[in-house]
């Protein structure tokens, strides 16, 4: 009888290591998104006319399912972890756009009257004003982003295997383990739980200067369908 | 001196939101510029530190033109004070402070000493220093404001409505404290406001303008008040103008009586001696001399004299130092209809009627005799401090 967490060695990783590969495969995606999103966000603030075209694209690419885009992907970069990090990156992109956007706009207009009138340039204003006080909306779009991330990894398994986690759930069956599924699901929607307080754990550390009792809802958080129950569901299809 | 040379500002939609505005502000005083909403007092403070751009016309600072130097440069060197104070919600108020010696390359321990030392002169406890913009009162936020214009020393100061979000007792506050900070640094303010009482009290050159970006009159206070130049002018100043005027007339030479003050220690002889002067009440005062109330004359004669049958004297005025207007409402307040005048220590220097007050106003009116600027603005510092 082989325990919870042994963990079939097709797979070729332990069970931290399969943590290990899902981490990767969830987080770099998010960062790949926030690294291209800042600057595209900024662009979206100073030019007005550029957000709803943008938002426009951003809001048909998430409606494209994870599946279609895998197959779509194939393609040109094979049965390869890659394959399932490109529409994760995307993902991420479309949602800390419009929430890196909704927080710098909602810096108000007297703190930058007041920033300008002290001598800010545009750069500076936006790094040392505009950003900081965003910070709260773009982490309420990270959270977003890492928890559809860490649960979308899953359907990767029916890409070569690259699903890290999610692999379990096609040994389960394989091996008839169910254990293996329970494993699988639990750890993944434990990860997710662990990584969302961490950031939420940043996001007090980062502004001490927000009321305690008052703490914003953050707006990106109602914008978008629950990305983790929607990609559990998809995952074990 | 900042001269702005027959100004127009059109706005891309085609607003003309100020139309050939020409006016000289003087150096090292507050000049203020008050009209309704949407007449253009904004844009042109803002075109002051470019953060407009005038259409057409100039603007000239100490004789040159503003657009002759990095337009950073010139911000800095001109304090920036908003309604809402707009302070940096993420810095602490030491830091918000701090904000411009900072940019202009000072060390943080200087900087931070910079902001402390002018937490203190505009009335902000040090405690406050650590705390975020959240965590102030209105009124608070706005000292802070005022603070953090003030950081870098600089010799122009732009203030666009900065008390009007706050409730008027705390307006009054902090406008008198800008006086005060004002007589102690000497800084050339420009300071818009919707607010005629508010122009008229700490303004020493009011400019008064008319929606559509033109100048209606430019003129001290008590010009304004004695001779608004339109009807436009005398509708804003508003309906008790001549009551507000009197705030600019001295109550030096008003005649005080004296003869009907008495000590509570007096006998009933000492008081029927006495030639009153037709004074229907005697003002009683302690032994220091300060005022304690007024008596019937048959009452202290039959030597009821003491403290709690008196009525109350109301609030004095300050003789010399307060204004007719503080003197007529001392009168109209009074019991008796007389009002009472004592000196810095608060001993009773006189009592006056509303006669004598009324008949003081008449003839002030027919000399024209308005005291200046500078003579207020030193009044309303001692008052304050
Ligand atoms: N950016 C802009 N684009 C177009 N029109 C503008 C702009 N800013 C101001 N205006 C218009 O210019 C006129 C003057 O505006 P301004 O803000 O200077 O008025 P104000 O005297 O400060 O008014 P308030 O007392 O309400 O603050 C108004 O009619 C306003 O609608
Ligand atoms: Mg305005």
């Amino acid at each position: 009888m082989s325990g919870f967490f042994d963990i079939p060695s097709d797979l070729q990783h332990s069970w931290l290591g399969l943590i290990g590969l899902h981490l990767r495969e969830a987080l770099l995606p998010v960062l790949f998104g926030l690294v291209c999103a800042l600057p595209l966000a900024q662009l979206c603030v100073r030019f007005r006319w550029l957000y709803p075209p943008v938002l426009w694209v951003t809001t048909v690419l998430y409606a494209i399912p994870s599946l279609a885009f895998f197959v779509v992907l194939i393609d040109y970069t094979g049965q390869t972890e890659l394959t399932v990090m490109i529409p994760l990156g995307v993902y991420s992109l479309v949602v800390l756009v419009p929430a890196i956007v909704d927080g710098v706009r909602s810096v108000p207009q007297e703190t930058l009257a007041a920033a300008t009138a002290m001598g800010f340039g545009p750069v500076r204003r936006y790094v040392q004003v505009q950003l900081p006080i965003a910070v709260p909306a773009i982490i309420a779009g990270l959270r977003i982003a890492v928890v559809s991330s860490v649960s979308l990894v899953s359907v990767g398994t029916l890409i070569g295997n690259q699903g890290a986690l999610g692999n379990l759930l096609a040994d389960a069956m394989f091996y008839h383990r169910p254990e293996l599924a329970v494993n699988s699901v639990v750890t993944t929607a434990v990860l997710a739980i662990v990584l969302d307080a961490l950031l939420v754990g940043l996001r007090v550390l980062l502004t001490p200067w927000m009321p305690s009792g008052a703490r914003r809802k953050p707006k990106a958080a109602t914008a978008r369908p629950e990305p983790a129950t929607l990609a559990l569901e998809d995952a074990v299809k | 001196m900042i001269r702005i040379d027959s100004v127009t500002k059109r706005y891309p939609d085609g607003t003309v939101a100020v139309d050939r505005l020409s006016l000289e502000i003087p150096d090292r005083s507050i000049t203020v510029l008050v009209g309704p909403s949407g007449c253009g007092k904004t844009t042109t403070l803002r075109m002051i530190n470019r953060m407009v751009e005038p259409s057409e016309g100039t603007i000239l600072l100490d004789g040159k033109d503003i657009t002759q130097q990095p337009v950073n440069t010139l911000r800095r060197s001109m304090g920036y004070v908003i309604q809402n104070a707009g302070l940096f919600q993420h810095r602490t108020i030491v830091d918000n402070i701090a904000t411009v010696p900072r940019m202009l390359g000072w060390g943080k321990e200087k900087a931070r000493a910079r902001a402390r030392e002018l937490m203190e002169r505009v009335g902000l406890d040090a405690t406050l220093a650590k705390r975020y913009p959240y965590q102030l009162s209105g009124g608070q936020q706005q000292r802070v404001g005022v603070a953090r214009a003030l950081a870098a020393d600089p010799p122009v100061l732009l203030m666009d409505e900065p008390f009007s979000a706050v409730d008027p007792v705390v307006r009054k506050g902090l406008q008198e404290e800008l006086l005060r900070i004002q007589d102690e640094l000497g800084k050339t303010i420009v300071f818009v406001t919707h607010d005629i009482d508010e122009a008229v009290k700490i303004g020493t050159m009011v400019a008064v303008m008319r929606t559509g970006g033109k100048l209606a009159q430019f003129a001290p206070p008590a010009e304004l008040l004695s001779h608004p130049a339109d009807e436009f002018v005398e509708d804003f100043l508003g309906a008790d103008r001549g009551i507000r005027r009197l705030s600019f007339f001295p109550s030096a030479g008003l005649q005080l009586l004296t003869a009907p003050i008495v000590a509570i220690d007096s006998t009933a002889e000492q008081i029927t001696a006495r030639d009153t002067a037709g004074a229907p009440y005697l003002l009683v005062t302690d032994l220091e001399g300060r005022p304690l109330g007024w008596g019937e004359p048959d009452r202290l004669t039959a030597g009821d004299i003491r403290a709690e049958h008196l009525l109350s004297h109301g609030r004095p005025f300050v003789a010399g130092t307060d204004s007719l207007r503080a003197a007529l409402d001392c009168a109209v307040l009074s019991p008796t209809g007389w009002a009472v005048a004592v000196d810095a220590e608060g001993r009773a220097a006189g009592v006056v009627s509303q006669q004598t007050i009324a008949e003081a106003i008449r003839s002030a009116h027919a000399e024209g005799r308005e005291t200046d600027r500078a003579a207020r603005a030193t009044q309303v510092t001692k008052a304050v401090g």
